[in-house]
């Protein structure tokens, strides 16, 4: 069954590209027939992907594309089945959503086919990097899926940021692929071929793993975004259709750490506790720079971009916890970090397309995308408020929704420390799970920040006081992703099951002690050390309710209306509006204050003096914008040396003949001389 | 198991965990009288630590020591400290530490790296103390710290004298304490640092009109 | 069975004597201050004139607002179900261990920040952003101190915490007595007590949490005071059963249970008469030395992870 499923899972998104071609004659093809087809491409997905992780399956396929000498080899294990059906829930959510986002574009200047064609295959290339089992296969589908959302990007072409985004996205993208060229070049020098079964029977030595490690962590992290490699990520994120940004932040990115998962554990197989303490470190600068600068943002899409690079951190911190476990022997703890890890990214790929669904119907109704100009929201988009604010606890961590039990079992990860032989492993572990407290909390602040200033309170401005709520089909596809987001956080164990199938295929060891204790418990090391039982907590939730409902219907003063409504208090001042609320600027000032070395913050204070009273002036403009801090400590730098050293070659670019002559002249006789 | 200990063994650790804060407060402090008031409670808890060890191990000599350092560390030299800056008019004045967040993820870090290097030595030890090794080390090496990252007369020199009362720390923990003529000599001398500081505060403030030894690159003979 | 009766016995218990806990302090207080004190029943008179009174809401008011009281009370509820008060081994406590007890505060205050953004005041933000950047600072110090407590006690679930305290005896541990330290500093701060925060304020540029329910009335306003009573009871009698467990009920007889209560009214009294005395002798901070008293929370809750790591472990 898996055969066919495989290919109908395939041909789908290419059928929909191809679909599209037609879309700009009739534009309702998009909405009628692309669309669709995506996503019953991601049903069958998606019933692929579960099909392979429950029974743990896997199959290999050889198709006779490509080079003469080196076919085509595709692999379906669990792990591969993991991300196909996260894939999948994100690609049905979005081809919900799509048909109504795409409808502003359909008077646009821009081809309809272009972003239905490059969707198409985007997802089609995402597909088959998981699918890859050979070097060449990964690198084709990796390079599709890089240059597709290049195109994606660059769609709105017309203003020069986007462009300009797009051309950082493009030149990170394939220098991060340069990389990962490279770390398969040394797997496959050892393991004599391309293939990945060849190059898991090599024997590195440590130097070797430990340079084609590193080269992988550039490759797949610069895809990723860690810092300081993260810089494409908020430029190119808030510039792309909004779907398109759901694919690129809640999938493409766990794309990437699928790829580093697969080479690290199971291509390069020996894994060191030093990579770990490595992962463990960028992980958490990772996840506090992310959410530092996400707190500075007031561009609803850039800040959850930056929100991306938090999780992507947090992903890493158990990843490193895994393999700090892994490389000192402790393989049970080690499985616990990766089950950790892996239920991070699913939960990420979930809330973050959430979000950024959400926030796309928000630009798409209201017109704006700085959160300064909105509020109110909730009122007028109630099912994308509902749904938005779920993502919103959710990506905050808190029970009994998804996002908390990821973050529950790192730290319960963490927390095994005490069983490693090195003290200062022990002492930098707590540390690192401290950071990542911070990082939860300060996410928390985040998040009240982005719901507050834009759904609640009153509208900023005429737009944001004309919006009205989004098509079915768009709240249809933000719905589909909040209910996964209470069911995975309710129901731990059982995911965790599925899971388990995942980890067996990449380190042979699952964590059958976390579901020990039937489905309504989970405990990671044993039922003493630590359990959570997440069904309880929500049946909990939902009795207490009921109580009051009870307490209130047999205490209910009688004879008046129990709630009248009436002017908001204005201290006896008469006449609040809409601009004495607490901005999102403002919301954020402590926190700017107390962690002020982090950001490079450039400040504008600008008054119109009154005539006769300078003193006090008659209007008073500010404006605040974080900049980046690895601009200036990272890129700029190497900017500046790039361009010494092309004047430096440049010099030998003389202009004249006979100068190019002797060139090719020296060249040969040099060759001539190495031959000898 | 630390439960096995007696209790004044309990007490030794504990107090050796108070001292490592102290170490931390004079780091953070602001207020010049609060870092002389931290400083005191510093000496007055290196004293009784060792007053603890003395009762241990029965060498009665170290209660000499624990006396001493109450004496001096505890009372005497802030008492100086405070006098002077009463006579300096600096009661008031804000030493600010300049990268607050930077100096104590450094300081956390050090502790680490004593910890990390303390370990092969603690297995050779044969002190009950020996736990607190890592502990003195990080003690000297914050006080170094703490000179380094204050550019006031007065605030380095109790950064100074911490750095002595870790090394003072570090004997009673390793080897039980020094001989007592060491232990005297290293007294007195601190004693007489204390005074010669005293005197040079009055004259750095002379020649410069301030105790920030930021200033002292006006010394410098090159001419920028 | 009997356990899991225990157990919402043991949470009703909570609810009952959380306003009368409260009315303790402000009655130790108004010794201390020289005042005559109200009843000590004050409170539960102020929560039923609350109850029985009209809801006024803002018709700017959404969903988010009428929800969030509820939503405060719930979670709260939940944390008093898992905090053991007179008895470890029950089966509630398995539900949920420290760091979920934290996320149920966390949820509470998430929600009632948002409600504070919704009616669009300049208080409600103002209290709001105060309060997620000072819980921003707190919550990691408070995780850091349970960090130090699951590796003292290798376990995060609070019976076996409590237990391993217990069958410890009288020991001087220096992780434990830091870690001790940090949680009344955070308890401090996310109870909204002076220093932190004044719960007797209705200066507006000072308040925190009063800024936040400012626009709350009636039944809505009962349930967020009787939720913040509730959370000043848990923090208070988390501290206590943690780092001075001894009378809790192990065993689930008649005569352990009464030893139990008694011994916790004490430790409650004696303990809110600590809080009295602290908030009687100190002045409420401006906001940014709050920053300060939370770094020292911090700092003391990581000399406690290291202390547990450098001294404790041979």
């Amino acid at each position: 069954m898996s055969d066919t499923f495989l290919l109908v899972t395939l041909f789908l998104p290419v059928a929909s590209a191809l679909a599209s071609l037609f879309a700009d004659r009739y534009p309702v093809v998009m909405r009628k027939l692309a669309f669709p087809l995506l996503g019953l491409g991601g049903i069958f997905g998606v019933f692929l992907g579960l099909d392979t992780l429950l029974h743990g399956n896997s199959a290999t396929f050889v198709y006779p594309l490509g080079l003469p000498w080196l076919n085509w080899h595709l692999r379906l294990d669990s792990l591969a089945g993991f991300f196909i059906a996260l894939i999948s829930i994100v690609v049905v959510a979005v081809s919900f959503f799509g048909p109504g986002y795409i409808r502003e574009f359909e008077h646009g200047k821009q081809p309809l086919s272009i972003l239905g064609l490059f969707t198409g295959l985007f997802i089609e290339g995402m597909y088959l990097v998981v699918l890859a089992d050979d070097a060449y296969s990964f690198m084709i589908a990796w390079e599709l899926m890089s240059l597709t959302s290049y195109f994606l990007v660059t769609y709105q072409h017309q203003r020069a940021a986007n462009r300009r985004a797009g051309f950082l996205y493009l030149l990170m993208a394939e220098v991060g692929a340069l990389a990962i060229l490279l770390s398969f070049g040394i797997l496959a020098g050892f393991g004599d071929g391309f293939t990945f079964d060849a190059m898991r029977t090599a024997h590195l030595s440590f130097t070797w793993s430990t340079i084609a490690f590193s080269l992988g962590l550039l490759g797949f992290g610069m895809k990723a975004g860690i810092v300081p490699i993260h810089v494409w990520l908020p430029e190119a994120h808030p510039v792309a259709p909004s779907h398109i940004s759901a694919l690129m932040s809640g999938v493409m990115l766990k794309v990437a750490i699928y790829g580093f998962m697969r080479l690290s554990y199971d291509l390069i197989g020996n894994v060191q506790w030093t990579w770990g303490v490595a992962l463990l470190a960028v992980g958490c600068i990772s996840a506090l720079f992310g959410v530092l600068y996400a707190l500075m943002q007031h561009d609803l899409k850039r800040l959850l971009a930056y929100h991306s690079v938090e999780n992507i951190g947090i992903i890493f911190i158990g990843l490193g916890l895994s393999m700090i476990f892994y490389g000192t022997g402790h393989e049970l703890l080690g499985t616990l970090g990766l089950v950790a890890a892996l239920y991070h990214t699913l939960n990420h790929a979930i809330f973050k397309s959430l979000l950024f669904l959400g926030a796309g119907a928000v630009l798409q109704r209201s017109h704006e995308h700085d959160m300064e100009y909105m509020g109110g929201l909730l009122s007028r988009m109630p099912w994308t408020g509902l749904f938005f604010l779920i993502g919103c606890i959710s990506i905050s961590a808190l029970p009994p929704f998804n996002g908390f039990v990821s973050e529950w079992l790192t730290f319960q990860t963490a927390l095994q420390a005490p069983s490693l032989q090195s003290g200062v492993l022990r002492a930098v572990i707590p540390l690192a799970a401290a950071s990542l407290a911070l990082t939860g909390a300060l996410a928390a602040a985040c998040f009240v920040k982005v719901y507050g200033i834009s759904f609640l309170g009153l509208p900023r401005t005429r737009n944001a006081r004309r919006t009205s709520e989004a098509s079915r089909g768009m709240v249809f596809g933000q719905g589909l992703l909040a209910v996964l987001c209470l069911i995975f956080g309710v129901f731990p164990s059982m995911t965790i099951n599925a899971i388990n199938n995942a980890t067996l295929a990449l380190t042979h060891h699952s964590l059958d002690t976390a579901t020990a204790h039937g489905w309504l418990w989970l405990t990671p090391v044993s039922a003493q050390t630590a359990s959570y039982s997440a069904p309880l907590v929500l049946l909990g939730v939902l009795l207490a309710l009921v109580a009051w409902a009870i307490v209130y219907y047999i205490l209910r003063p009688s004879g008046h209306a129990d709630t009248v409504r009436g002017p908001t208090w204005d201290c006896g001042f008469g006449g609040l509006n809409p601009r004495m609320q607490y901005t999102a600027t403002a919301f954020a000032m402590p926190i700017r204050r107390i962690f002020s070395p982090v950001w490079r913050l450039h400040e504008k204070i600008e008054r119109e003096p009154r005539k006769g009273l300078p003193e006090e002036p008659a209007e008073i403009r500010y404006q605040l914008h974080a900049e980046d801090i690895t601009w200036k400590w990272i890129y700029q730098p190497i900017e500046r040396l790039l361009n010494i050293i092309a004047r430096s070659v440049g010099r030998i670019q003389t202009g004249h003949l006979r100068h190019y002559l002797t060139y090719t002249f020296v060249t040969l006789i040099l060759l001539l001389w190495l031959i000898t | 198991m630390l439960t096995q200990l007696p209790f004044y063994q309990q007490a030794i650790l504990t107090l050796s965990a108070m001292i490592l804060f102290t170490s931390f407060a004079l780091l953070a402090q602001s207020r010049v009288v609060s870092i002389i008031h931290a400083f005191a409670w510093q000496g007055a808890m290196v004293a009784l630590t060792t007053a603890l060890v003395a009762y241990d191990t029965g060498l009665h000599h170290l209660y000499i020591s624990a006396f001493l350092t109450l004496a001096l560390k505890a009372l005497f030299i802030p008492w100086l400290l405070h006098r002077l800056i009463r006579r300096l008019g600096l009661i008031r004045e804000l030493h600010t530490v300049e990268h607050p967040v930077m100096t104590m993820m450094i300081a956390t870090s050090l502790v680490i790296f004593c910890y990390y290097v303390a370990q092969p030595i603690e297995q050779f030890s044969e002190t009950i103390t020996r736990n607190t090794i890592a502990i003195s080390m990080s003690v000297i090496l914050l006080g170094m710290l703490m000179l380094i990252s204050r550019n006031k007369a007065v605030s380095q020199v109790v950064g100074f004298m911490s750095l002595e009362n870790g090394l003072f720390f570090a004997a009673i923990s390793a080897t039980n304490g020094m001989p007592m003529v060491v232990e005297l000599g290293i007294a007195f001398d601190v004693l007489i640092a204390a005074v010669i500081f005293g005197v040079f505060f009055f004259h750095i403030r002379d020649s410069f009109d301030s105790l920030d030894v930021s200033q002292f690159h006006r010394l410098s003979e090159s001419d920028e | 069975m009997n356990n899991w009766i225990l157990a919402l016995i043991q949470a009703a218990l909570f609810i009952i004597f959380a306003p009368l806990f409260a009315g303790w302090i402000k009655r130790v207080k108004c010794w201390l201050q020289n005042r005559r004190p109200p009843s000590l029943l004050q409170p539960y008179q102020d929560l039923r004139r609350l109850l029985s009174k009209q809801v006024v809401m803002s018709v700017d008011a959404s969903a988010v607002f009428r929800v969030a009281p509820y939503i405060v009370a719930a979670a709260t509820l939940l944390a008093a179900i898992v905090v053991p008060l007179i008895a470890v081994n029950l089966p509630t406590t398995a539900i949920a261990d420290v760091i979920v007890l934290a996320g149920f505060f966390a949820l509470a205050r998430f929600f009632l920040a948002l409600a504070g953004m919704d009616i669009g005041t300049a208080f409600g933000g103002m209290g709001s952003s105060r309060e997620m950047t000072i819980s921003a600072l707190a919550e990691p110090a408070m995780l850091m101190a349970v960090f130090t407590l699951a590796m003292v006690a290798s376990s995060t679930n609070l019976s076996t915490v409590i237990h391993y305290v217990l069958a410890d005896g009288m020991v001087l541990r220096p992780s434990l007595l830091f870690a001790l330290l940090s949680m009344l500093l955070v308890g401090i701060a996310e109870t909204g007590r002076i220093p932190v925060d004044n719960p007797a304020t209705h200066l507006e540029l000072t308040m925190i949490h009063e800024a936040m329910i400012l626009e709350y009335s009636g039944r809505h306003l009962a349930l967020i005071e009787w939720a913040a009573q509730l959370k000043l009871m848990l923090y208070s009698v988390l501290i206590i059963n943690i780092f001075f467990p001894w009378g809790i009920a192990s065993e689930l007889n008649l005569v352990m249970l009464s030893t139990a209560i008694f011994a916790i009214t004490a430790k409650l009294m004696i303990l809110g008469a600590v809080l009295a005395v602290s908030e009687t002798i100190m002045a409420k901070m401006r906001l940014f030395r709050v920053t300060i008293f939370l770094v020292l929370a911090l700092t003391l809750a990581l000399i406690g992870i290291l202390s547990h790591i450098v001294l404790e472990i041979h």
